[in-house]
């Protein structure tokens, strides 16, 4: 993975380790971490400035009997959350998104495909299925939009993307990926608003395919 | 892994470590310092360097680190109690900041610190100052109360066996923690409460983005002797 070579921003990763990102990139930050001993080394790095922070932080007395109630509790048996393994191109974190289920692909026209994985009102994520030489199609977006590929790679205006590499797609950027020769491309995607997917779907019909 | 490891230390008969880790020299010496109720450790790791004895320097580990250590290896209770007493009021702190009130921000102090008792196995100060680790856990917490969605984490590096973990690393990390806190210490008000603002989940990317006021070339410069030999490490094992 010494391929690597697009990395998550600083202030995405701050606003990551802080936990004000909202979770759809969140999701794609702590899989990019997955795959990339750099960018994990920068977050232990934000994280020691957190725990400076805390450590440093002016002191707040607590309830009496709150320490007494949480040694009450050291042997109290508690339940382990279920851990997700990778699996094949998918990543802990995707695997954990998806309930440890194979994705559940809906066609969106020209061979490619799209699986939600999560969405709510700061954002969705989705995984992306594009056959190789087919463009991802266009698509407007408002805000932020983070593109990590998992399998093949594509390339638009600004690159060329391979496996680990994120695309970081702020406001502006109108841009075209189109996935590589060799096999398809699989991409997990964030964006903070609905794409426009202009060319295959009418807009009427978005609400029905939640894009 | 954590079952191979386990193995390990059943293999060689010693019944008395309930964690996966072996005892090994620095928790002998978070031992002794316990046992002997002296104080401690000192936070000033530049004199304690200076210091004659011990190989290097294991004497300026922090308390937190030490009484870390102890629980992790040994289940220590009265080590456990030091943390509470440490980190709960702090905790507290910047957790009612965020708006909760007392009573809620409690409970999430009381399930972060239940946390590091049941997890401290997972504590490893190669990669983690003890208040980083805690750091992270309560912004886990206090997200997880917010979102019916646990917060995505990354994949947990499957790191070789160890047989002893390298003092050395951790003393150095500990160190450089220590003047990173330093370094934001000497910030101007301003900045600091920028840093607070940005560490504690109150500022979004894009304002991060815009803030030029946020020292992340002092964060960096800070600390990137740890991250070089961080990576270092995890070449050395093949995971990239
Ligand atoms: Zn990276």
């Amino acid at each position: 993975m010494t391929s690597v070579s697009h990395h998550i921003p600083d202030h995405i990763m701050v606003a990551y380790v802080a936990g004000s990102l909202p979770h759809a990139y969140s999701l794609v930050v702590a899989s990019h971490l997955s795959m990339c001993d750099r960018c994990r080394t920068r977050v232990a790095a934000h994280e020691a400035v957190g725990g400076s922070v805390l450590d440093s932080y002016a002191t707040q007395d607590v309830s009496g009997d709150l320490r007494q109630r949480v040694f009450d509790q050291l042997d109290d048996p508690f339940e382990e959350a279920p851990r997700f393994e990778r699996s094949g191109i998918f990543p802990a974190p995707v695997m954990e998104a998806l309930g440890g289920l194979p994705p559940k692909w809906t066609p969106l026209g020209m061979g490619v495909r799209q699986s939600i994985l999560s969405e709510d009102d700061q954002g969705t994520v989705r995984l992306l299925y594009i056959p190789s030489g087919q463009a991802v199609p266009d698509h407007g977006h408002n805000g932020l939009e983070l593109t990590l590929v998992l399998q093949g790679a594509f390339r638009d205006e600004t690159g060329y993307f391979g496996v680990g590499d994120v695309e970081v797609a702020d406001d502006d950027l109108e841009h075209t990926p189109i996935a590589d020769d060799g096999m398809p491309c699989i991409c997990l995607a964030a964006t903070d608003a609905a794409l426009r997917f202009r060319s295959f779907v009418p807009r009427l019909l978005q609400p029905i395919f939640r894009i | 892994m954590r079952g191979e490891k386990k193995q390990k230390t059943e293999e060689k008969g010693d019944p008395k470590a309930p964690s996966h880790r072996k005892p090994n020299m620095l928790t002998s010496l978070s031992d002794q310092l316990l046992a002997a109720d002296a104080p401690l450790a000192t936070v000033d790791g530049d004199t304690a360097n200076q210091r004659e004895g011990e190989s290097v320097g294991q004497e300026s580990l922090t308390d937190q680190t030490v009484w870390m250590l102890a629980v992790r290896d040994h289940r220590d209770r009265q080590a456990f109690g030091r943390l509470f007493d440490y980190f709960a009021p702090r905790l507290k702190g910047v957790i009612c900041r965020s708006g909760l009130p007392p009573s809620q921000a409690e409970d999430i102090v009381q399930d972060v610190m239940l946390t590091v008792w049941r997890k401290a196995a997972m504590f490893d100060p190669e990669r983690a100052q003890v208040s980083a680790w805690i750091y992270q856990i309560a912004r886990n917490k206090q997200i997880d109360t917010l979102r019916k969605e646990k917060r995505p984490v990354p994949e947990e590096l499957k790191l070789p066996e160890e047989t002893q973990e390298d003092a050395a690393q951790v003393l150095a990390l500990d160190q450089e923690t220590q003047k990173l806190r330093v370094a934001l210490g000497r910030l101007k008000p301003a900045q600091r409460e920028m840093v607070e603002k940005a560490y504690l989940g109150e500022l979004t990317h894009a304002d991060i983005r815009e803030q030029t006021g946020l020292p992340l070339g002092t964060i960096k410069s800070r600390i990137r002797l740890g991250l070089e030999r961080l990576r270092h490490e995890l070449k050395e094992q093949g995971l990239t």
